[in-house]
């Protein structure tokens, strides 16, 4: 049967081109795989190929002819003893795709309500507590989901004969055997990747970054391979698996040393984001956070890893993911912060309170997925909003929420959402200028007098 | 240190021959269809094919078990149709389709199985090569005696993960076999011009692990020395590379007009080294198969790709509501 051959598209971008040269004339044989004729792309020449064996019956478009339109019949190819005349003369085949029944749009948020918020407590009233450090909480985390499912080990720099370059795994070499907490490597990059793999696998890691400063060499396995392989696999595999380690600065330890992901990491659809600041938080969103079965970056801080906070002295305590909590409650402003941040946002507020101010601070604990609804709900009673974090300011945690109260409760407003960031400089050695680029609690107090216009 | 050549070719039988025939030509017809598909507009973005390199596949996955698993690059549709993934779902993701492996998410390049132990599908090169050696740290962790085969290409060969990942599997003995299909070009630098040394398996030695060169134009060499690094790895004596020197005859992907070397160099490959051929004939000439067998057999592949190409245009876009779904998991997902 005769076949015509169609103009090809040889490059993604493709949709017309020059037909260059013919390398075969009508009457010639050929078979696949030999070179018929030369065309011009938008990028280069590129020879093309016979995919059929037969002979060329008929040039329909002259060599040199320019704008050719990808899918025009070229040349007709018959077989041995057939007349040019038995093809019909179809019209080019669409390449149109069935096309699949488009949802209605879905209608632009209307007038703003107050959005629903999970309100209940993360403990049950009168539970016993203990006094602990972030550190042992984090430790007490991974030793019962350890101790709970023997898939879940531990890897990374220093973890297991050292007992952990800032202690959080202490003990658990002990308990747990090299096995399942496994000293790498410095190869972040590939211990990452092959903790990816492991949890592709069946296993639930936990990769530990001596900090997150040094995930940057792994960051690529982290976001192209962890991130996005359930929706390139249409759903059939993932990677249920913790990324952990201090995040942004310690002290004096420069521009290397000193960065926050936060707002990175955030951006990053498959990726669930968790910066605790609190000891009983760090606890119950880590045991979410190994439980979880997507892949999850999970912000500590070296500062507050010596903190001490009351944590509930239960059997199975876990806290979930997307709820923020209300550290204090307010009517004059609302402080938005999370990990460290915390910090600048409650000593803040004691102290705005001695000016009469009251100020409601949340800590969002989860960016991602991020308790919205929370913040909305705070604004909407104060109708004021300040931001608080260690990183940078453009692209900032902060910016998003600015935009998300903008777009949701924007006729609350009484004042412009500031946000308190770290400068916009890397950070520097000397002490004076470190203390300066971070950001201070006195910077929180002036941007919240700014917004309550006092 | 072992030895450079595979020593000596497995005794097979005329089924098994023929079956390997089978598989190469699959694999060359539907690339052949793949490509065609492109040209009328229905298969988009890059496009990477296989054809040349049709031995490697089917050698090693003539070396493979049940339960052991594989991950390559972004020229994944050899390997897919090696392990017996069904063409018409492979097509009809190249086509973008609802009944693709990954309801046209992922494209020519990001498919996965979890039925055939298949784990992608990779486009960042080389992060498949850490990603297989914890594939095979999970199958050691679970002590099933499972073997990973790592795939990647010369081009590969030469990103820092790759040694970062030999250094671990052999600290570890992991059980993964890293093949290297060594195809002489890196898109259009040719290995001389990217490469001090000759050989990539040799830099194994740098970190204990043993590996060998193999004519990846030959399925029997390919498949003997497949079968001696899975021995290896299942003895659990760590990984094992295989350096398989193989030639594509087309461009890097759909849009390279392959300008860094001659026609005649690709011409030469395909009239003296071609893999298909070289079963084809040792079929005819020790009289394992007549002419009407291997046509039968031609036949037979036609039709399957040619189905695989209806159903691939047949199959409908996915629905809108699909661009929303699978960004998380909601239960644990079982990936053994």
């Amino acid at each position: 049967m005769a076949t015509e051959i169609l103009m090809p598209a040889l490059s993604p971008t493709m949709e017309e081109g020059t037909l260059a040269k013919w390398l075969v004339k009508e009457g010639d044989t050929v078979s696949s795989g030999d070179i018929m004729a030369e065309i011009e792309t938008d990028k280069a020449t590129m020879e093309f190929e016979a995919v059929d064996e037969g002979i060329v019956g008929k040039i329909l478009i002259a060599e040199g002819t320019e704008g050719v339109k990808v899918n025009t019949p070229i040349a007709i190819l018959v077989e041995e003893g057939e007349e040019v005349g038995d093809v019909s003369a179809t019209p080019a085949p669409a390449a149109e795709a069935p096309a699949a029944e488009a949802p209605a749009p879905t209608a632009v948020a209307a007038a703003p309500a107050a959005p629903q918020v999970d309100l209940t407590p993360d403990w049950p009233e009168g539970t016993a507590m203990k006094e602990q450090t972030v550190r042992e909480a984090l430790r007490d985390a991974m030793a019962e989901e350890m101790r709970a499912d023997d898939t879940v080990f531990l890897m990374g720099e220093e973890v297991a004969e050292y007992q952990g370059a800032y202690k959080v795994s202490q003990g658990l070499l002990d308990e747990f055997g090299a096995k399942r907490v496994i000293d790498t490597p410095i190869t972040e990059h590939g211990f990452a990747g092959i903790g990816v793999g492991a949890a592709f696998g069946g296993l639930r890691p936990i990769v530990e970054f001596m900090t997150f400063n040094f995930a940057m060499q792994a960051i690529d396995q982290i976001i192209n391979s962890a991130a996005k392989t359930l929706y390139m696999s249409g759903g059939q595999m993932g990677a249920p698996m913790v990324f952990r380690g201090p995040n942004g600065a310690a002290a004096r330890v420069g521009a290397q040393h000193s960065q926050d992901y936060a707002a990175w990491y955030m951006q990053v659809p498959g990726l669930k984001v968790v910066m605790p600041y609190s000891a009983s938080d760090a606890k119950g969103l880590m045991k979410t956070a190994i439980r979880d079965p997507n892949p999850v970056i999970f912000l500590e801080n070296e500062i507050l890893y010596g903190r001490t906070f009351d944590v509930p002295d239960m059997d199975d305590f876990t806290v979930p993911f997307g709820k923020a909590r209300i550290w204090r409650e307010g009517d004059d402003v609302t402080i938005v912060s999370f990990g460290i941040g915390m910090q600048y946002a409650l000593e803040a507020a004691d102290k705005l309170a001695e000016d009469g101010i009251s100020a409601e601070v949340i800590d969002l604990r989860t960016l991602r997925p991020m308790d919205t609804s929370t913040i909305l709900n705070s604004v909407m009673k104060t109708n004021r909003c300040v931001t608080v974090e260690e990183g940078w300011p453009q692209g900032s945690v902060g910016n998003y929420i600015s935009s998300v109260i903008m777009q949701q409760a924007f006729d609350y407003l009484d004042a412009p959402v500031i946000n308190c960031t770290g400068k916009d400089v890397p950070m520097p050695y000397a002490a004076n200028l470190e203390k300066h680029a971070l950001i201070t609690t006195a910077e929180v107090i002036e941007a919240v007098k700014q917004v309550t216009y006092r | 240190m072992a030895a450079r050549k595979a020593a000596s070719k497995p005794n097979v039988s005329a089924e098994e021959l023929k079956g390997y025939y089978r598989d190469m030509l699959l694999i060359r017809r539907f690339e052949e269809k793949a490509g065609q598909l492109y040209g009328m507009g229905l298969i988009g973005g890059f496009c990477h094919l296989y054809i040349g390199q049709e031995a490697v596949v089917v050698g090693l996955e003539a070396a493979a078990e049940e339960g052991d698993k594989r991950i390559t690059s972004y020229r994944d549709h050899g390997h897919m149709l090696a392990c017996g993934m069904d063409p018409n779902g492979v097509m009809a993701e190249l086509t973008g389709r609802e009944g693709g492996y990954s309801k046209g998410k992922g494209g020519s390049m990001h498919m996965f199985s979890k039925e055939k132990h298949f784990y992608g599908g990779h486009g960042i090169v080389a992060a498949q090569v850490p990603l297989g050696a914890g594939l095979a740290f999970a199958d050691k962790y679970l002590e099933n005696g499972r073997v990973t085969f790592t795939y990647f290409g010369d081009g590969a060969a030469n990103q820092g993960q790759v040694y970062e990942s030999y250094n671990m599997a052999e600290l570890w003995d992991l059980p993964v076999v890293f093949v290297i299909e060594n195809n002489q070009y890196a898109m259009g630098t040719s290995t001389k011009r990217s490469t001090k040394s000759p050989s990539y398996w040799e830099r194994g030695a740098a970190y204990g692990i043993p590996g060998e060169e193999v004519d990846g134009m030959d399925v029997l060499a390919v498949k003997a020395a497949g079968e001696k690094a899975v021995a290896h790895c299942r003895a659990g004596k760590g990984p094992y590379i295989l350096e398989i020197k193989t030639y594509r005859y087309r461009g890097h992907s759909m849009s390279d007009p392959a300008k860094y070397r001659t026609r005649e160099e690709v011409q030469k490959m395909r009239d003296e080294r071609d893999p298909i051929e070289a079963v084809r004939s040792m079929l005819l000439t020790g009289k394992h198969a007549s002419e009407d067998d291997l046509k039968a057999i031609d036949k037979e592949i036609k039709e399957i790709v040619n189905a695989s190409a209806e159903f691939a245009k047949e199959s409908p876009e996915p629905h809108l509501d699909e661009l929303w779904t699978d960004i998380y998991a909601d239960a644990a997902p079982q990936n053994a």
